[in-house]
């Protein structure tokens, strides 16, 4: 009864903070409303006993938002918790499309028979987890660590003002052409 | 707390998540409404593992959905810079050429 109310509070703070993502006045707030909204689902996720996972959202939203409020400072040019705004296109095929698919999905949800519970979870999820990536699941790990190092290198490659083809064009051992001289390997 | 309840939750964020993602011209908000659909595939993820099937196998999905939200994000953040060096601009109307 106790896990009832505190699932349907969380979901009602993680909806509505959701939606007030879009609606509130300024960039700051809706980073911070979607925040919430993540910290309500990471909550609801201790409440199935998903530990770990539910603290690794809860911690990695926090950051992310963290990082995205300084992106909104930086691409806005503005004070990113005083400016009104509203910037949408075509609001109506976009409520039309989210209704569709909310309609869709939960009536999906509400019309399947859903199979009966298969086996129990584990006592402590947490070290469950921990043995499955060490053991029978290690492939999992194994191709999500090379997609991280390869987003990290691509993610720099793009962002980067000034790469070394920028500085040496296509033969890498020509001189840097850089607007200011001296620095390392000029 | 039952199977179909957290799944409609589900469901409203992600369709909450699919309006944004349509509807706003700033990528960082686009890029706001996909973490919304993701929060929602989270959440209706670790309800499937809770009530159908609660083995570690489940868990090391939605870990797997948490690894696809940082390179979504990291990317997203790369590529909004890059435009916003390029164009001066964060406004996804200004990028129509790349629709392809």
């Amino acid at each position: 009864m106790l896990a009832d109310l505190v699932f349907w509070g969380l979901s009602v703070v993680a909806v509505v903070s959701g939606a007030s993502v879009f609606r509130v006045d300024s960039m700051a707030r809706a980073t911070y409303a979607l925040a919430v909204s993540f910290v309500a689902v990471g909550a609801a996720l201790l409440l199935m006993r998903l530990d770990y996972l539910g603290l690794i959202t809860v911690l990695m939203m926090v950051m992310e938002m963290a990082v995205m409020a300084v992106y909104m400072v930086m691409f806005m040019g503005m004070n990113p918790a005083l400016m009104p705004m509203s910037m949408v296109h075509g609001k109506r095929a976009a409520v039309a499309a989210a209704v569709t698919v909310f309609v869709v999905l939960s009536g999906g949800a509400l019309l399947v028979d859903w199979p009966a519970r298969r086996g129990a979870p584990a006592p402590d999820t947490v070290a469950a987890l921990g043995e499955a990536l060490m053991g029978s699941k290690m492939l999992v790990m194994m191709a999500i660590s090379p997609v991280m190092i390869a987003t990290m290198v691509a993610g720099i490659a793009v962002a980067a003002p000034r790469g070394r083809y920028d500085r040496f064009g296509d033969d890498l051992r020509s001189p840097a052409a850089d607007p200011q001289r001296g620095g390392v390997g000029r | 707390m039952t199977l179909d309840a957290v799944l409609v939750v589900a469901a409203a964020l992600f369709a909450v998540g699919v309006y944004g993602a349509l509807s706003q011209q700033v990528v960082v908000m686009v890029m706001m409404g996909l973490e919304l659909m993701n929060n929602g595939v989270l959440l209706a993820a670790a309800a499937m593992w809770w009530f159908l099937a609660p083995d570690p196998t489940g868990q090391v999905l939605l870990l797997v959905v948490l690894a696809a939200m940082t390179v979504e994000m990291a990317m997203g953040f790369a590529v909004a810079t890059l435009f916003h060096r390029e164009r001066g601009s964060d406004m996804t109307d200004m990028a129509e050429d790349l629709a392809g």
